[in-house]
């Protein structure tokens, strides 16, 4: 059982091409891992705050990531709502690189 | 006293919740005013086919906005409030229970209603169509376990229902009067693969099937087609289009070509007037041509670029059009609008899904248009409508290639 706090691998650094998302799921929680346009890692709830949707399947541009569906759009480093129908924050997790293997704090 | 004059925004949905938020966002210092026809808060119309029937729990409407965030906002919202009229010449309009309201400048976004169905149909037939929360709680509870349901539409509307009630354990059966699903809305090859779909969930679907009429059996519906078959119903849910609200605005002397027709800035043909969402037609500079749409999206972009542009700010709405359905666990996904003279470009995706693309006589991408989970199919959509907005002219060979990513075509 993970506890509070715990470092969990996500996966290797190559994994997430810059300016891409993957999704990331442990136990009964879900994370949207981005890797930026610089190549550094962030981690945020998995689903939109509005609809149950995944935002590893939506795009990522400049410090924004978008829902598939309806374009709420929040910002990745901080999990701030940014644009509607999203208007309630996400939470972010910490994320550390460690011989080129992340790890998400959770 | 001469009264204060408000912006005044008729019409409480997507656009124009959307618009009377972007007025006081935007500045305007005076009153903004929100009349909404039903007496709830402002909600949201898509849940109404999809989540709102298929839920254990009628867990209410999903709201746009708090009470609490009318409040902070100072927006006065007036909500079961219908408005009679508009009287340009002295920049009121008149409520329900005789109450006159001076506008400095008014957006109408009175949305659309379901289109009739136009045959004789008996009144004590259980028949409904679906726009409100009132219509979807009511479609709701008679969904149960073996209840026999019939849709008359093929389109998105019917096809959501329909999926839904099948989820409930009805048994359901679409009637479509024209040779295939969604006509209109998705090529032929998409069409399939929904058909496929509700036939894999056992929705039956009869394509070719003119409505004759209805009539009241007992306790059920019997509806008759054209050839002469008939199918019992205990709920017949219509679902054969909308058409806008303009009487409001046609009773104003306002000009209507297709909606309430607006320039690209969405004034109508009364500069102190504008109009936003279903009601309302506009040029489109990508297409040039006059279009209104019935898309979630639109209205409240539109809502918003109205509300900007009754503050004076001018800025014209160009948003590439763009629509999703969900059926079952898939999702469809249309950026932009094409034509026949448009060239298809199919994008296999296999079992996953696939893309059809659309590219005018000159090349440029016109569409896009996706069916799959939204995990294979939303990305390249999305990427797909920045090129349509930017007149991109891609290869339609590599357009074609699961092998070559869409974004590497994106500029």
């Amino acid at each position: 059982m993970t506890k509070i706090g715990e470092w969990v691998e996500v996966c290797t650094s190559d994994a997430i091409a810059p300016e891409e998302a993957m999704r990331f799921s442990h136990g009964e929680r879900s994370f949207a891992i981005i890797r930026s346009l610089e190549g550094n890692f962030f981690a945020i709830d998995g689903h939109c705050s509005h609809e149950k949707v995944h935002l590893a399947d939506g795009i990522v541009d400049g410090n924004i990531i978008e829902c598939p569906k309806h374009f709420g759009t929040f910002d990745y480093r901080t999990g701030e709502a940014r644009a509607l129908p999203a208007c309630v924050d996400l939470r972010r997790y910490e994320i550390k690189v460690d011989s080129n293997v992340v790890f998400i704090k959770i | 006293m001469k009264q204060e004059r408000a912006m005044i925004v008729v019409g409480a949905g997507e656009a124009g919740t959307a618009a009377a938020v972007a007025l006081r966002q935007g500045g305007w210092p005076g009153r903004v005013i929100l009349i909404g026809s039903e007496a709830t808060l402002p909600y949201e119309r898509p849940p109404l086919s999809k989540g709102l029937l298929t839920e254990g729990e009628d867990s209410g409407p999903k709201f746009l906005i708090t009470a609490q965030r009318l409040t902070e906002l100072a927006i006065d919202y007036l909500a079961g409030v219908n408005v009679l009229s508009i009287d340009r010449a002295t920049n009121t309009v008149s409520l329900q229970g005789g109450e006159l309201l001076a506008y400095e400048r008014l957006l109408l976004a009175t949305g659309a209603r379901p289109r009739t169905l136009g045959v004789p149909v008996d009144p004590e037939c259980r028949m409904v169509t679906l726009r409100t929360y009132a219509d979807a709680v009511a479609i709701r509870q008679t969904l149960r376990p073996g209840c026999g349901v019939v849709v008359i539409g093929g389109g998105f509307i019917g096809l959501e229902v329909a999926a839904s009630a099948v989820s409930r354990g009805a048994s359901v059966t679409v009637l479509e009067a024209g040779p295939r699903l969604l006509m209109r809305a998705v090529p032929a090859s998409i069409a399939e693969r929904i058909k496929a779909k509700h036939l894999d969930a056992g929705v039956r679907i009869e394509l070719d099937a003119t409505v004759a009429g209805i009539e009241a059996v007992e306790e059920q519906s019997l509806v008759s087609l054209a050839d002469g078959r008939s199918f019992p119903a205990d709920l017949v849910l219509v679902g054969v289009g909308a058409v806008p609200n303009v009487e409001l605005a046609q009773a104003a002397g306002l000009a209507i070509e297709k909606g309430i027709a607006a320039s690209d800035t969405l004034a109508t043909s009364d500069p102190d007037i504008f109009t936003a969402g279903d009601c309302c037609s506009f040029p489109h500079r990508l297409y040039g041509e006059r279009m209104r749409l019935e898309v979630w999206r639109n209205a409240w972009q539109q809502g918003a670029i109205a509300a900007a542009n009754m503050l004076g700010l001018g800025s014209a709405y160009e948003s590439v059009p763009w629509f999703w359905s969900d059926q079952y666990d898939e999702t469809l996904q249309i950026a932009g609008i094409y034509s026949n003279s448009d060239a298809a470009i199919n994008r296999d995706l296999g079992d996953k899904g696939q893309i059809c693309f659309y590219l005018a006589p000159d090349g440029r991408l016109v569409a896009a248009c996706g069916f799959g989970s939204l995990a294979t199919i939303s990305k390249d959509i999305r990427i797909a409508e920045t090129m349509i907005g930017r007149r991109i002219r891609p290869d339609a060979d590599a357009l074609a290639n699961p092998a070559i990513a869409i974004k590497s075509l994106a500029s």
